[in-house]
This record gives structure tokens, sequence and C-alpha cells, in this order.
């Protein structure tokens, strides 16, 4: 289990980063936490000549309570993110998702940007991150832009982000949807990755949902929102039968995937109990 | 002392817990060489070519073998075990090559063996290494692959038989009382392929030493000098006393480090031919790939019973899954350490089973945790409890009618099975009477009837098995086919000061050896426990051993601890009468002393061993020195058995099973250590649960492994786990010194069928009651939903 030869870049700003992305082009990965790449490089599933670690880049480090939103630096670690009040309050389930990633040691190394950037589709924040309707800013040479996370997730390890981009914050605006949110998943008894992952962000008045924001992990090669789910949901209220009327065709309208674990039809079968669990706690 | 029975803290933990363990792969000899293996990616296709060029001109290549190369060509490992044809032929043993020059029959099987001065460098030049394949097509399952037209696996085993196998009573008798019987269970099932996962993974060094013309293997290995005597005479021809064997410290095996591989003697080869040291440590994908695997029977089972409940017949057929070679052990596990089990505890009086051995294009599988003794007790235990539920009769009250009667060995005779096997001693009722005690049975059918009304679904399982371990007679296992034999040696070396050095055959890695060894020495020589010193895994310093697998170590190699340690007491009084001026059958031995009856003159232990080495003042006639080795052999199997009960709970939802208590009451006769025991129970139970609810070797059509890593194979978890609540019960086994019957694999042959049994209770409403293991949520789901 050792990697192919490279060579080993640490970059003292993130200004330091992108021109060494810059210059290495196709042959360079970021090393952030480490928890997705380090695996797929002792596998040698993926050969770059070139590392450059951000681990050490205090810029894309910390959580900032702003007034309108949570900013959480792309290198802060889910721990860190699962013990912040400031999260726990404005939006438990990015808290809850959080502390459910892996084991300790996964928690206090891996970091929100580099599991993002990594995409992979049983991974659990890009469920939390759409239902949370947030912001990836991302850095270049020509400055930084913002992507909303409805654009973010292209596809099977596929996202927004281009060559010689870093992704350095995610910005959680504080909504009321946030403030009443939760995830919950099925985790694989051997990865504990999710086979089925459901974030849900309800906001009610007067009893009745104003806005809903339903997402899943695990179900398909891209975590979705379920639009179906969503729009069910809105302007009744949230109870048991609201609840399993609108989940009743959970994850109907993407391709599901399908392993020796768990089939097409059971995975759907756990989207929508899974939606049922997580929107009954709302 | 009484340190016999006591919970001593395992004295090798201290290194162990804090970094100090020695494992083969901590070794590092001067010059030494790297070694990576070119492995074949396919489960079965021919080699075109292999071209190995480019690798060799890669920086810090050593050398680079392949299996055309002279002194490896034509050499292969061999197996240990020969079990014939029905028709008396002899089994089919094709060769399996040290690297396969023509042919790859499974993933994983070697190619080329790539040396480099760093393991980086052998492993970049071993991706070099160009093969061109030609992909044949592959089975992977027995009973498929003894199907008409199944890809050969080795054209000179038609229809990929290595051979056939029948065990019990004349088969038309059997038959005939299922002809006759009220009730007939049948069980199609497949007992799936485990891979063996030690934390350790293999490891091996070869070294050769041209001034003394001598070559040392440290290997991660649970047999050495059973490697040692493999590799020498029948698989590379060097001489034995020129070669040592070491396995240091190594981190668990549960099976799959008794065998001989390839790469130790390819490593032991390839040290000599370079005229450096060459290590190779696998890598995890290559334990996955290459340690023996266990279990995979695809079997048909049947019980036949009286209306009142009373079995009258077993029969079954097994295709027992040999992978693509016959490891050292694969041919015993199916059948005489399978086929002999199936008395169970029951008073079974017509019992046959079949057995086709069959290869695939697959890892070869062999003895793992339990061999062949689990698959019988999932076999019987499964059946029983599905009876139970087909007739409407209790599990434990099926059971309790038809265990056999109480039996000591001693005043009463063994029980005589109709399987080959006489138990040696047993007492039965008592264990799944404790355990029902524990669990409460009385009130857990008002609990899940309750249950069941609330829409939950609770289920209890048992299992109440025997095994036979303490392996073995070595004329008894000789006359069915062992190509070895199985006693075990111990020499007792009393130094001059009276602390004591003990060289064992056995070889631990994770049993607590120097601790329960140590603690029957210290005891039975009334010295302290810190006076006494357990030595195993080296060839050169341990007379002989057969290693340790078969819950053997306390029976067989502990025995022959005892047989020293007597030889000891009696040289020991000749020495004290002569210096106590007293007739020897004067003295008694106690308390690490000799005390002439009725006195208060005695000598200590350690004057009487200083005497023994400086014999001035010393019997006339008797040798200086107190030292003494033995070989014990022992009279029979021993036959451990307990009862195990499970209760699950089951999301209707999702079909997660939920364990919710697990009760093991186990008798593995006279105990040394219990918080030891208690530790190999806990750890059998888990590895048994994992089979029942997680693991499973997953094959596709092609051969190849799906879940070869830990992110898709499910190791059990102590978070999968409630706390296990376990007891015993005491039935001394009548043949060896100490009355022990051993711990090792009781609780991973006991824990899988109680499980599954707790599972389809819970599901009963449904009316179904079967389900493939491992029981996963989906496997579950399907049941609830139709």
């Amino acid at each position: 289990m050792i990697p192919s030869k490279l060579a080993y870049h640490r970059p003292n700003n993130v200004n330091e980063a992108i021109q060494m992305l810059q210059n290495y082009g196709d042959d360079c990965k970021i090393l952030a936490g480490g928890h997705s790449l380090i695996p797929v490089l002792k596998q040698r599933l993926n050969d770059p000549e070139h590392l450059v670690d951000i681990s050490g880049l205090t810029e894309l480090k910390g959580i900032r309570d702003n007034e309108k939103s949570i900013t959480i630096g792309a290198g802060t670690t889910h721990a860190e993110i699962a013990n912040s009040t400031a999260v726990q309050q404005h939006a438990p389930m990015i808290a809850q998702a959080a502390a459910s990633i892996g084991d300790v040691q996964v928690r206090n190394f891996g970091t929100i940007g580099g599991s993002i950037a990594h995409a992979d589709p049983a991974a659990d924040w890009p469920a939390v991150l759409l239902a949370a309707d947030a912001n990836v800013v991302i850095k270049n040479t020509g400055g930084t832009r913002e992507v909303d996370i409805d654009q973010f997730f292209l596809g099977l390890f596929t996202t927004a982000v281009q060559e010689g981009e870093i992704i350095t914050a995610i910005r959680i605006p504080k909504t009321a949807f946030n403030r009443n949110s939760t995830y919950v998943k099925f985790p694989h008894p051997a990865s504990r990755f999710a086979v089925v992952g459901c974030a849900a962000a309800v906001a009610k008045e007067g009893g009745n949902v104003t806005a809903a924001r339903v997402a899943f992990n695990g179900v398909s090669s891209k975590p979705f929102r379920d639009m179906g789910i969503e729009k069910g949901l809105k302007g009744n209220a949230l109870n048991a039968d609201t609840i399993a009327a609108a989940t009743k065709n959970a994850a109907a309208e993407v391709s599901v995937m399908s392993d020796h674990f768990a089939s097409e039809k059971y995975r759907r079968h756990l989207a929508g109990v899974y939606a049922r669990r997580a929107l009954g706690a709302l | 002392m009484g340190l016999i029975g006591t919970s001593v803290k395992r004295v090798e933990d201290k290194r162990f817990t804090t970094g100090q363990g020695r494992y083969t792969d901590d070794i590092k000899l001067p010059g030494m060489t790297y070694a990576c293996f070119v492995r074949s990616p396919h489960a079965h296709a021919k080699i075109n070519n292999i071209d190995t060029s480019a690798a060799a001109d890669m920086p810090g290549v050593v050398k680079i073998f392949t299996g055309s190369d002279e002194g490896i060509a034509g050499f292969g490992v061999p197996c240990g075990w020969q079990v014939n044809f029905k028709n008396g032929d002899t089994m089919k043993e094709p060769p399996h090559p040290l690297l396969v020059a023509d042919k790859a029959r499974h993933m994983g099987d070697g190619v080329a063996m790539v040396i480099a001065e760093s393991y980086a460098e052998a492993k970049d030049a071993a991706e070099a290494v160009v093969v061109d394949w030609e992909v044949l097509p592959a089975v992977t399952d027995a009973k498929a692959g003894a199907a008409a037209g199944a890809p050969l696996v080795h054209d000179d085993a038609p229809n990929n038989l290595a051979f056939d196998w029948a065990l019990g009573n004349d088969k038309a008798e059997v038959d005939a009382a299922f002809d006759t019987a009220h009730h007939v269970t049948t069980l199609e099932y497949k007992n799936q392929r485990l891979v063996a996962n030690a934390i350790e993974p293999r490891s091996a060094i070869g070294q050769y030493d041209t001034a003394y013309d001598k070559y040392t293997l440290y290997t991660s290995s649970q047999n050495p000098h059973l490697t040692r005597l493999l590799m020498c005479a029948f698989v590379l021809g060097i001489p034995e006393h020129k070669v040592r064997v070491v396995a240091p410290d190594v981190g668990g095996g549960f099976g799959s480090k008794i065998f001989h591989y390839i790469e130790e003697a390819l490593v032991t080869v390839a040290a000599k031919a370079i005229g450096r040291p060459v290590k190779w440590t696998a890598e995890r994908r290559e334990s996955f790939l290459t340690d023996a695997h266990g279990r995979d029977h695809v079997t048909k089972a049947q019980m036949a019973f009286d209306k009142e409940g009373h079995i009258l017949a077993l029969r079954a057929k097994t295709y027992a899954n040999m992978g693509a070679y016959l490891s050292t052990f694969a041919p015993a596990v199916p059948t005489y350490l399978h086929g002999t089990l199936l008395q169970g505890l029951y008073k079974t009086p017509l019992i046959h089973i079949d057995v086709d051995a069959v290869f695939t294009h697959t890892t070869p599988v062999d003895a793992y945790r339990g061999a062949g003794r689990p698959e019988a007790t999932y076999l019987i235990e499964r059946l029983l409890d599905t009876a139970a539920l087909e007739m409407g009769m209790d599990p434990a009250e099926l059971r309790f009618q038809n265990f056999i009667d109480p039996f000591d060995g001693v005043e009463e005779a063994g029980y005589q099975t109709q399987v080959a096997l006489q138990y040696d001693s047993g007492n039965y009722h008592p264990v799944l009477e404790k355990a029902l005690k524990m669990v409460g049975y009385d009130d857990f059918r008002a609990e899940q009837k309750a249950a069941r009304e609330n829409g939950k679904l609770l289920g209890i399982g048992f299992s109440t098995y025997i095994e036979a371990c303490g392996i073995a007679p070595s004329a008894v296992v000789g006359a069915l086919g062992a190509r070895a034999g199985l006693f075990e040696s111990a020499q007792v070396r009393v130094q001059p000061t009276g602390k004591v050095s003990v060289y064992t055959g056995s070889h631990s890695h994770g049993q607590g050896h120097e601790t329960t060894f140590a603690q029957v020495v210290a005891d039975k020589f009334g010295i302290p426990l810190e006076d006494v010193d357990i030595i195993h895994g080296d060839s050169d310093s341990v007379a002989f051993g057969m290693g340790t697998y078969g819950s053997r170590s306390l029976a067989v190699g502990g025995s022959a601890i005892v047989k020293s340690i007597e030889k000891v007491i009696e040289k020991g009084t000749k020495i004290a009468a002569h210096k106590l001026e007293c007739a020897e059958a004067d003295l008694e031995f106690a308390e690490g002393k000799w005390t002439v009856k009725g006195s208060d003159k005695s000598i200590a232990f350690g004057d009487v061993s200083l005497t023994a080495y400086v014999p001035h003042d010393y019997p006339e006639g008797l040798e200086p020195g107190l030292d003494f080795s033995s070989f014990y052999d022992p009279a029979n199997f021993t036959y451990p058995f307990g009862a195990h009960i499970a209760i699950v709970e089951i999301d209707k939802e999702t079909g997660k099973v939920d364990l919710k208590r697990f009760i093991a009451v186990d008798d593995v006769g006279n105990v040394i250590n219990p918080m030891i025991v208690d530790g190999q129970i806990h750890g059998g139970v888990v590895q048994g649960i994992g089979q029942a609810l997680h693991e499973g070797a997953v094959y596709d059509a092609s051969g190849q492994l799906l879940n070869g890593t830990y992110m898709d194979y499910t190791m059990p978890r102590a978070d999968d786990f409630p706390s296990f609540e376990t007891d015993r019960t005491v039935t001394p086994c009548p043949h060896n010194p100490l009355g022990v019957k051993g711990a090792g694999e009781a609780g991973c042959i006991g824990s899988t069928p109680a499980v599954v049994n707790a599972v389809m209770d819970a599901l009963s409403p449904y009316g179904i009651h079967d389900i493939q293991m491992p029981v996963t949520s989906e496997k579950v789901w399907n049941i609830i939903n139709g």
C-alpha cells in the first residue's frame, strides 16, 4: 500500500496553492484531510505527479458566525463543525452529519471542503449542503466566485470546481428551514458510508410548511434534492399523513444505484423510510 | 499457589499494548531486500507471455523471478491431508506451483516476484511487468463447478471433482427412515465463504547464511515446525537441519496461518539466489486474495422426526468449495472435521452425509476458526429450530428430548456416534437449562407475543453444539488421511536457580499461552508465575511442534508440558530424598518444596534444582541437570459443548437485525484462566455472528472478488453487539492430565445458527423458514415484504 512516486508541495497560502495548481495542471491533486485521497493513492487508483498539501493553510480553517450566514472554511474538520455551537443552533443537520462521519480519527482529520470536492455519492456532506441551500466559495487566479450548491455537484466524483481552483469556504444561510433540520442515514455495515442518507430542512408558519428542502445521498450517483417530496410538503401541515403522502414516491425521478448489499428497489424503499424518519423528527 | 483456575492478567499484553510486540515485519536484517508479487488480476486466464524487461531496468530492482525460472519451475506447495474417492481412487491433487507459468487459476495467483532495494521500488517495478493474458471463463460456486460443462480448473480433474466422500450409516437404511417419517425438515443453503482477516497480514523473510550453509525463514505462522517440514521435505528438497523457521509474535491467524504458502518458499529460495535477505509483507488486498478462505459449502440437509419429535435420521449432501488448489489441510475440513460432527448432542440413530469436494477458480479454502464444525453445527441446529417451527414444538424441548444421556467417560463409556467419533465425556442438559434460566425463557414467549401485538418483530434462537478439538490422536488422523502426526512436544528446563524455561511446540498468536501455560507450570511447581518463561515459535530452540489450531494448545501442548513437569518432580524427589536422607516414598511435594511426611524437614524447589546442576552431594548414578522433554499424543479428541441463545429484534421498515442479547453457556472442561477463556468465547462468538449477519466473500461471474477491501467486506465491530452474558459448566476431559477440552473455537461454532434461528423465529409470522447468510437487512426486508 504505497503510492506511486510523487512530488509533495506545501504552499504557504491559498494564492501560492492556486499558482501550483496552475503550474502542474492535470498532474496535480490537492491534499486536504486526506481521507478520500490517501486510500485512492495507496491503491494506485490515482497517480498524480504532484500533491499540493493545503492542510496547513490557516486561512481555510474555522467557522465564522456572520449576520446572515455561517461561513465554514473548506479546511475545517468534521469534528470542529460537529462541535460548533453556531452550527448546532442555526443548522442542526450540519452538526449531526459532521458528528456521524466515519470515526473519531476521520472526523479529526477529514475536512468539509475535501469531502465535497471528492463528491463521493455516499458521502454525508453533499445531501446536507443541498438541503441547507449552501453556497460554495471557490478561488482561482482571477479571484473568488460563489457557486449555488444546486449547481455544484455535477455527477459521480464530479463538481463545478475547475482546474486551477480551490474551494475556500462553504456558506450556510441562516434560515428558518435550516434551524429546523435533521440528517439521518442507513450506514453501510462495512464502510459506514451512507447506503441512504436523507437531509431535511423545513420552515413552518402557523403550522404549515412554507419552505422545505429534502436531499439524498447514497441513493443515486449524484446527490440530489427530491423536488417531489419538497412540493408535496409545501403548504401542508407536517404530520405522519402528509409526510407519508409526500414521500410515497421518494427518489422516483432519479436512477438509483445497486450493489451486492442493496438493490435499486431496496435503496429506493430506504429513501422513503429515511425521508419519513427525517421529516418525522421536524 | 492455586494459580490454576485464576484469572491472572495476561503477561504478554504489556508488550502488545505498548507497541513492543515483535512481528515479522518489524524485523530488519542487514542488506535486506523487498519482494512484491505480480498477481493474476483474473480468476482464470492463460499466460501467453510474461515480459519483465522493462521492470528489470527500473530503479532499485535486484532480481525478478517467474514461474519458468530454474529452482522455481516444477516446484509447488503440497497438500497435507489425503482423502480418497468413494471408489478408493486417490484424490485429485494437481500441483500448486510456487509461481504459475502457463495459467492462473484464481485472482491473486502468483505470477512473478520482483525483488528490489525498497518495497516502493519493488512495487513500481511489479507494475511494469507486462503479462499477456488470455482470459478464460471461470466458475466460483462449488455446485456450479460440479455441474456438467463447467469450466475446468485442472484438466485432469473431470467435473472439477477433487474427491467424493461419504460417512455414516448405510444410505438405503437412512433413506428408508425418511420414507416412513412423520415429518421431514429440509434446508438448502450456502454456508458462505469467509475471509480470515487476521489483523497482522502474512509476512515472511528469507535469509541464507553462506558461512553455515543455513537458511532462516521468519514467517507469520501458526505452525513454524510444520512449515519447515513441508518446505524442506516436500517443496524445496533442502535438508531440514539446515533450516530454521521462526514465527515470532503473530497477530492472529484464525486458521489462515496454519498452512504453508508459496511466499514462504519463494523468499527462502530467493534469499540464497541473490545472497541477501528478502522480505515480503502482504498488503491487505493480498490478504483478501491469497490467505486461505473458510467455509463455502453448498448443502442440502434433511432431518426426519416421529410425531413426538424424536429425531429418526439425518442426511445431507454438501458441495465443498476447495478453491483453485488443495491447501494444506483443505481435504479434512468438509470431511473428517464436518461429517464426523453430524451426531451433534443428539441420539440420532441414522446419519448419512455425502460430500463432493470441488475445484473452482477462487482462492483456496482451508481451515478457518472451527473448520468444518461450524458448518456441521449450522446444519444440525438450523434443522432443529426449523423443525420446531414447522411442527409447532418448543425448540428447547425438542432438544431436551433428543439429548444424549450424561456420561463421564470414566465410569461410563464414551458415547459412540454413528459418524466415527467417540465422545469423551458429556452432560448436555445442564448447559441448556442454565442458558434458559439466564435468558428468562419462561417469560420470553409472553414478551414476544406482546411485542408482536405492538408490531415489533422479536425472535429467539437456539444452538446446542458439540465440537471435536484437541486435535488429535496421530494414529487416528493418520488412518483418516493426515500426512502428519498431531502430537505436541514440550521441554521444561529448570535453571540452576529454580527459574523455569518452557519450550512448547504450540504457538501463541493471541491465545495467551505465555500466561496460561505459565500458570500450569507455576501451579504444579509451587513457584511464582514470574519464575516461568514460555518460549515458542522457533524451530532452533523448540524440539518440535505441530502448532496451534483446532483448539489443541492446552489439551495437547499443555499435556506435554504436564508430562515434563511430572518428570522434573520425579527426578527432583530423588535429589530431595538424598539431601533429606529419607526414602522417596516418605516425601511429599507441595507448595514449592519436598517435605518429609509428618515432619518439618523440607527442601525447597530452588535448592533441589541448584543441587541438580552443582551435584557435589548427589544421588549415586543419577544424571545431573533438571531438564525434561516430552511428546504427548492424545488418546482421543476432546469434545467441548454448550448452549447459545440469541435474541434479536428486527426493524420492520428496513429489515435491519438488532442483536439484543446473546447468552453463551459453554463447557470446555477444566479452566486454567477463566478470563482468557471468556475472551476466547467472546471473540469466537463475535466471529460466528459475523458470519451470521455480516461477512461473506462475493464473486462476480468472471471470478472477480467484489468485496476485497474493508469498504465493502463487513467485519463485525464492537458496536454491533450487546454485552455478552456468559457462563459455563465443567465436565472434565477424562483422557488428558489437565481435564481440559479447548475453548478457542467453541464460540465461533455455536453462535452462528443461534442468531439465524433467532431471525427466523422473529420472522415466523411471515411463514418463511429459511434465509441465506449473511442475513443482511435487504434479505430480511424481502421476506417481510413477501
